[in-house]
């Protein structure tokens, strides 16, 4: 499956490292994986470890080890606010209350129309642009900094753009 | 004084290859590996007085000389993990002055003699990742970095490499290990990575900053840039204010500036214009400096800092000002330290866990003596007892909170 569709970029991301060393190409791999599916399925690791030649329990316990990769389907954006202490100390806890208030979700929790997860991270090294999050979707990880209510609302507009012009 | 590092705040665009070669960008990466030997290189980086700026301040230049030159390949890899809570430096560099820092990444490998280097980013940076694929294939298309460059026998690839989110991957040996594809748990030391690093041959690894500052060391001279700074710590830093001020921001400031000139001058000052309580120059990993005028007035170096009983870490200031409650705070620090926390080593994992619950408990019910006492005893058995530096991190605000605003905490 994954070397059908992404057979030119595997084979690049295998160029980076030496050919006795193709498990480094795990983590690479799993990002192609997440931002495909939008969540790492065990079909994707049992295709990866033997892409790589590892076991599968190694590729599980290297998805299990960084926040980035998704065990589980939420929704199709993943909204990751930092409320860590630079951001706190600028408004980010309120900002993550006026958040959920306003999508009618709790921390974790997915929009009804499965378009939205919203949930806490930390540090994203935006300290002196927060409140801020960052999306993880199809589209990749984008940071949206400076942040008002407002913004996000303009931001969830472009959403459900994007979503109803791909219906058609 | 013009800008060392933020250079593209002088120069517009200077995250484009042609504004930045124009502006003499690649001209000390083709003195290097034209008109200098590999042991020149790195001596004049010793000279220079150039300490690491990923936290450590080791002197660069020494880290260089200690890789191993009996056992090959040798790699160098450029630390872009930047996940301290207050640091955000290494982003804007790579956002905005890529080029000066993969020039330096160049000439470092050229005076290791690693033919391949690695950018290791933190799985956040995806856009600069993709950016910088870009950045990379554009110096190869113009002959700086492949193979034979400038007509000599050196050749050098460099390849970006994303993590997926996990602070302890900043620390070193755990980068390597992600890297390997691996999870990012610390390795044991000795052997040292300039022994046995990644894939287990000698490897040099140094924060981006620290790299940003090689090309001009070498197009301006080791003497030039120790002119600037103080004894203890040559050059420029850029520290990252965070917090409480009106302007937060990067600023390049040399060595011996003070906290009040960074606060107050750089900085516009507090909000509201409270005064500062307490500052934590390393981030969320930071001891709590009692901001009273002598610490406001102290100059700003690695030294000074320790003097002042905290220490300077990669410069992420987060200011506090009076209204900061130093419960509140250490129950953020101790939330991410718990969540970020490896787990290899127990009292680091089970520590700040504990930690964690305790600081909670104390958030909500207040500082009872027992709880505030329990929580100090946990803090000061993880000390001096994990294999990183994340165990000893964890603690930092928690001792110092109590030990320095003993208010906070029903202590006075």
């Amino acid at each position: 499956m994954l070397l059908q569709k992404y057979g030119k970029e595997i084979k690049q991301i295998l160029s980076k490292y030496p050919p006795d060393h193709k498990r480094s190409a795990v983590m690479p791999l799993l990002h192609l994986v997440q931002r495909d599916e939008g969540y790492i399925s065990k079909e994707a690791m049992q295709e990866i470890a033997s892409l790589l030649e590892m076991t599968e329990t190694e590729v599980g316990s290297v998805v299990g080890f960084y926040t980035l990769y998704q065990e589980k389907k939420a929704g199709k954006y993943r909204m990751q606010i930092c409320t860590d202490l630079p951001c706190a100390l600028r408004g980010a806890d309120e900002f993550f209350n006026q958040v959920c208030e306003r999508l009618n979700v709790q921390d974790g929790e997915t929009t009804q129309d499965g378009l939205v997860t919203v949930e806490h991270v930390m540090c994203l090294a935006a300290c002196d642009r927060a409140p801020m999050f960052q999306s993880q979707g199809p589209d990749g990880i984008k940071y949206h900094e400076y942040m008002t209510i407002d913004r996000v609302n303009e931001w969830l507009q472009s959403l459900k753009q994007l979503e109803t012009g791909e219906k058609r | 004084m013009s800008h060392i590092l933020l250079r593209h705040r002088d120069i517009p665009d200077l995250h484009k290859f042609n504004v930045y070669k124009k502006n003499g960008g690649f001209a000390a990466f083709k003195k290097a590996v034209t008109k200098m030997s590999p042991s020149q290189v790195t001596d004049e980086v010793k000279n220079s007085g150039l300490r690491g700026r990923g936290g450590a301040g080791f002197p660069t230049g020494l880290k260089w000389s200690f890789i191993d030159k009996n056992i090959w390949p040798h790699y160098v890899v450029a630390n872009a993990d930047e996940s301290e809570p207050g640091t955000f430096k290494d982003r804007e560099i790579m956002e905005m002055n890529p080029f000066q820092f993969l020039e330096g990444l160049a000439i470092a490998s050229y005076a290791v003699g690693a033919n391949v280097a690695y950018v290791y980013l933190r799985g956040e940076f995806w856009q600069i990742a993709e950016a910088m694929d870009k950045q990379i294939a554009e110096m190869e298309e113009a002959g700086f970095l492949g193979d034979k460059l400038f007509g000599t026998d050196y050749s050098l690839r460099i390849y970006t490499h994303l993590g997926a989110g996990a602070y302890i991957c900043g620390e070193e040996t755990a980068l390597l290990e992600s890297l390997e594809g691996k999870r990012g748990q610390p390795r044991n030391r000795p052997p040292f990575p300039a022994v046995a690093g990644l894939f287990g041959k000698p490897t040099v690894i140094n924060n981006v900053e620290t790299f940003t500052n090689v090309p001009m060391i070498i197009a301006n001279g080791a003497d030039w840039y120790k002119s600037i700074g103080t004894p203890d710590a040559a050059g420029v830093k850029i520290y990252s204010l965070s917090g409480r001020v009106r302007k937060p921001g990067n600023y390049e400031l040399p060595f011996g500036s003070t906290f009040r000139q960074l606060i107050y001058e750089y900085g516009g000052g507090v909000q509201d214009s409270r005064p500062v309580k307490a500052i934590m120059p390393a981030g969320a990993s930071s001891s709590l400096i009692v901001a009273n005028d002598k610490a406001l007035d102290t100059p700003i170096d690695y030294a000074s800092v320790r003097a002042m009983g905290a220490d300077l870490g990669s410069a992420s200031v987060i200011v506090l000002d009076d209204t900061v409650d130093l419960k509140w705070v250490i129950s953020k620090t101790l939330k991410f330290f718990k969540h970020e926390s490896c787990g290899k080593c127990t009292p680091c994992r089970e520590g700040t866990f504990w930690m964690n619950n305790i600081s909670k408990r104390i958030q909500q019910n207040g500082a009872k003596k027992e709880e505030v006492d329990l929580l100090f005893n946990v803090a000061k058995q993880i000390q001096g007892k994990c294999l990183c530096a994340l165990g000893e991190f964890s603690t930092m605000a928690v001792v110092t909170g109590i030990e320095r605003f003993p208010q906070d905490f029903n202590r006075a």
